[in-house]
């Protein structure tokens, strides 16, 4: 177990970082509008103008888009993106929206939008309405890809003077690779200032490149370039190295450039093999918490449950009802459908218990039936309820999103919290079986009911509880289960086999197989997924499994003693 | 009930009611088909005649399911898998009887072959132009597959749940490979379009009514085969082997051969169940391989009741009567009743209907003989 204890620390280690990432969100949007603020910092100062003349400026540069000639509109967007005015980078947008229009019948330049089969016009600069055109009077400012490349050049350029690093990190990587002189001088401008060392590191990346790229270069400035971007995930090194290994007359450069691109497949490798490690921790985390609710109602009390998969459908389609009455609390309204979810299907999961199971015990396979038989009806209920197509449930802003490492390996934070929250549920179930009174009669009563009986334990009692919390645990699992896939009748059957599967492979009764096999098959099936595709590598890892029971029938970590003979 | 002969199992009472109700209905029907013009009251169309046709297919199926289940005590969730592959033989048979006459009009490719622009046909689809060998691989795919699978898990000793779950995780990988283009059978869509079998056309009513018969035949012969065989020494062996196996082997059988054995057969039976399927309703595809597929056939011989044969039989009649009626009258109450009658009979039923109409029609047994009956309860 110290292994498995280690993963999860490193995993909860990962998920602080996650949420230190997401506190920072909120400064990120402020961020985003502060952008297009006249007062930025690291502006070239040339710009700074009194108002009015700088309107002027801007009406000017305006109305150069009237020319046919690309060059004069690429002069007139450099003049804009420089003037410092505020409408600046929101004109510069609605050029690339196709939303700047030439007016003809006025002969002047205003932004419109398509209405009635005409044109609503307005001002571009105080944005009034200024009246409308015919369809035929008016037409967008055509721009090529040279001109589009070219303002979100320049966009990335205004936003490396981004309060917010992540956001300067984001711009200076859009530059990387980029050779026009204009956009140099800038990333030289911003590289003096800069005081993040990401921010920096990302800047000094392009700055190389850039210097790679300059037939005029010298070659121990090349030499020195491709020493310092060695290692650099940028797709853009790769590239550049890549033609430097091809073209180069120098034996040292084209050696330094081979040496540097082995270094760069290396760490590409590496992290491939994270990507991978993630996913298959996320789908065995998924895995995890669809089985853990079984391994109590069939690990523990060896309770065949074939409507499992329903119960985690009946908590999908409990958040999906606490998301419809609270239709603006998308934020928070998942704390409250957690326990809704756990409520509801403990609720139907005792009722079960009661109704059905009580009568069956001992008679595994009539259990079987019977509970499947249960399944079909929670699955036509839940159709003739809430019909059969699929429900979408809104996910928190706080769960999209990702948190990059680099340019080739990032964490989605629906999956981080995923895992997460897998590990949670399955310590805190860990916690309620070792440490309450009812773990104690639930363990007593799996192990021995009649002694357990003798001893004043009510057993009725205690299997409907212990039938309850695993349901219960079950709709949590389907709260978590409706962030990342459709809630559907179906969501259930998608599931039912997975999950018995991994109860069985890990050994029936063993909290702790059950978590290992979770975690071993998710990662199993995503190594094997690129190789043979996703339907094969499911194929081949159920087929694994069911030779696997061959060999050992009682799973990874089998029950020995009393217990084992029943 | 010792009928260790093949003449006793064909002349004994229960034999002879059973194959005189099925042959009789089946030759009314035909009758009332093929003579009775269509304008007469009498007349019975031959949607009807598919439909049961279809019905005793499904009995047979059940049929190969009571032969492992309530004689062996292996609950198979798996057998609709034997039932599809078996399907798959003869509808590949039928594929090529198509000939140049698909939408496409190629001499050997089946439609959705030229469609995904394949140049030859694969070496698994040579052969099936032949009636015999399809026949063939309708009986020694499933079984084949049954008696690898089963000497894997009987060999391991894997029994009960554990057993019944990786037969459904069998059926469902099935499922999952099946629905794949690249395996060559069709993707999705199956296998469908047939024309003709041994040159009959499909659309014609004596084609259909011949199909009808057929299956009743291989129905018939079934049962009539499976009580020859719960009658033998082996047939007892295998019962003994689900009462106690642990005490079975101790007394130096080898349980895990009678397992195989019966499990093998029951599953070549299942194919055969399939391949007289597919051409009465005309198509097969890979939703034939789902999991609820195979545990809807479940409760059709729990219904009926298990161990008993008939009671498979008329399990597998009367909830798919009851299906098509439903289905019919009222779609979406469909999956409520057999979910309830899934609950229903293993609550209420144990024993199924016969086992229903035999505690009503015999006078109570001593209440110790009741206990005993009970220890010996099929799991």
């Amino acid at each position: 177990m110290p292994r498995v204890l280690l993963l999860i620390f490193m995993l909860l280690g990962v998920a602080g970082t996650a949420l230190a990432q997401t506190s920072a969100a909120p400064t990120d949007d402020a961020g985003q509008t502060t952008m297009a603020s006249p007062d930025g910092e690291g502006r070239p100062s040339e710009s700074v103008a009194p108002g009015v003349s700088k309107e002027e400026a801007l009406r000017t540069s305006l109305a150069k888009f009237k020319s046919r000639d690309f060059d004069v509109k690429a002069e007139a967007i450099e003049t804009i993106a420089r003037s410092g005015h505020e409408r600046g980078e929101a004109l510069l947008q609605a050029l690339l929206d196709r939303e700047l229009l030439h007016d003809l019948a006025g002969d002047r330049i205003v932004l419109g939008e398509q209405a009635d089969g005409g044109w609503a016009l307005r001002d571009p600069i105080s944005e009034e309405d200024v009246g409308r055109a015919e369809a035929r009077a008016a037409r967008p400012v055509i721009i090529n890809n040279r001109l589009r490349q070219q303002i979100r050049d320049l966009k990335s350029v205004t936003a490396l003077a981004n309060p917010n690093p992540l956001n300067r990190r984001e711009a200076a990587r859009r530059l990387v690779g980029n050779t026009d002189p204009v956009v140099l001088d800038a990333l030289r401008a911003r590289q003096a200032e800069e005081a993040n060392p990401l921010v920096k590191g990302v800047i000094d990346t392009a700055l190389n490149i850039a210097v790679l790229r300059d037939p005029a270069s010298h070659l121990n400035e090349r030499l020195n370039a491709i020493d310092a971007v060695a290692g650099s995930l940028e797709p853009a090194v790769r590239n550049v190295l890549r033609d430097r290994l091809a073209q180069s007359d120098a034996a040292a450069e084209r050696n330094a450039a081979e040496r540097a691109l082995s270094k760069i497949d290396q760490r590409t490798e590496r992290y491939e093999t994270a990507d991978t490690l993630f996913f298959g921790l996320s789908l065995g985390s998924v895995l995890l918490l669809a089985a853990i609710g079984l391994a109590i109602t069939f690990g523990v009390m060896g309770v065949i449950n074939m409507a499992h998969g329903e119960l985690i459908m009946l908590g999908a389609y409990t958040t999906f009802v606490v998301q419809q009455i609270f239709p603006d609390g998308h934020e928070w309204s998942l704390l409250v459908a957690l326990p809704a979810a756990f409520l509801v299907s403990a609720l139907v999961g005792i009722v079960i218990e009661r109704g059905v199971i009580r009568f069956l015990y001992g008679r595994p396979l009539e259990t079987l039936l019977a509970t499947f038989g249960v399944s079909l009806i929670l699955q036509q209920a839940v159709r003739v309820i809430f019909s059969p197509l699929n429900r979408s449930v809104v996910t928190p802003e706080w769960m999209s999103g990702a948190l990059e490492i680099n340019p080739i390996f990032s964490l989605t934070y629906n999956r981080l919290y995923i895992i997460v929250f897998a590990l949670i549920v399955f310590f805190a179930l860990q916690l309620v079986l070792k440490k309450t009174r009812l773990g104690l009669q639930v363990r007593a009563v799996s192990q021995n009911r009649g002694t357990a009986r003798a001893m004043g334990i009510r057993s009725e009692r205690v299997n409907a509880l212990t039938f309850g919390l695993g349901s219960g645990i079950a709709g949590i699992a389907g709260v978590a289960l409706a962030q990342l896939t459709n809630v559907g009748p179906n969501l259930g059957q998608a599931y039912i086999i997975d999950s018995f599967m991994v109860v069985v492979f890990g050994g029936v009764g063993n909290l702790w197989g059950t978590l290992t096999a979770a975690f071993s098959l998710g990662i199993a099936n995503k190594i094997i997924e690129p190789m043979a595709g996703a339907v094969l590598a499911k194929i081949m890892v159920l087929v694994f499994i069911i030779l696997f029971i061959q060999r050992k029938p009682r799973g990874l970590f089998p029950q020995r003693g009393r217990a084992a003979e029943e | 009930m010792r009928h260790s002969d093949l003449t006793t199992a064909l002349t004994d009472r229960t034999a002879k009611t059973f194959l005189g109700i099925l042959f009789g209905a089946v030759l009314i029907v035909a009758l009332l088909n093929l003579l009775v013009p269509a304008e007469s009251g009498l007349h019975v169309s031959s949607y009807t005649v598919s439909l049961l046709g279809k019905y005793l297919c499904y009995a047979l199926l059940a049929l190969a399911l009571d032969l492992v289940w309530g004689y062996c005590g292996i609950l198979s969730l798996g057998h609709g898998a034997f039932f599809a592959l078996g399907g798959y033989a003869m509808g590949m048979y039928l594929m090529r009887q198509i000939g140049d006459r698909g939408v496409y009009g190629h001499p050997t490719l089946p439609d959705f072959m030229v469609f995904l622009n394949w140049e030859e046909l694969p070496w698994y689809w040579h052969g099936f132009d032949s009636f015999g060998f399809a026949m063939i691989m309708v009986a020694l795919v499933p079984g084949v597959l049954a008696f690898v699978f089963g000497w894997l898990a009987f060999r391991s000793r894997v029994t009960g749940v554990y057993l019944s779950i990786i037969t459904q995780a069998l059926t469902y990988a099935l499922m999952l490979a099946f629905f794949r283009n690249e395996l060559g059978f069709g993707g999705n869509n199956g296998l469908t379009d047939f024309k003709d079998i041994l040159g009959f056309s499909l659309r014609e009513d004596s084609t259909r009514v011949a199909l009808l018969i057929a299956s009743a035949v291989a129905l018939g012969g079934a049962f009539v085969l499976s009580r020859w065989i719960t009658g033998t020494r082996l047939g007892r062996t295998v019962m003994a082997v689900r009462d106690a196996e642990s005490r079975a082997r101790f007394l130096g059988y080898r349980t895990e051969h009678y397992k195989l054995w019966i499990f093998t057969l029951s599953a070549v039976l299942a194919g055969i169940a399939g391949a007289l399927y597919v051409p009465q309703v005309g198509i097969i595809n890979p939703g034939e391989f789902s999991p609820l597929n195979s545990i809807e056939l479940v409760v059709w011989v729990a219904v009926g009741g298990r161990a008993t044969l008939y009671g498979a039989v008329i399990g597998a009649i009367l909830v798919n009567y009851g299906k098509t009626v439903f289905t019919g009258v009222m779609p979406e109450a469909w999956l409520f009743a057999l979910g309830g009658l899934f609950v229903a009979v293993t609550v209420f039923l144990p024993q199924g209907l016969v086992g229903l109409a035999q505690s009503l029609l015999k006078p109570k047994r001593q209440p110790d003989a009741t206990d005993k009956e009970a220890d010996h309860e099929p799991a």
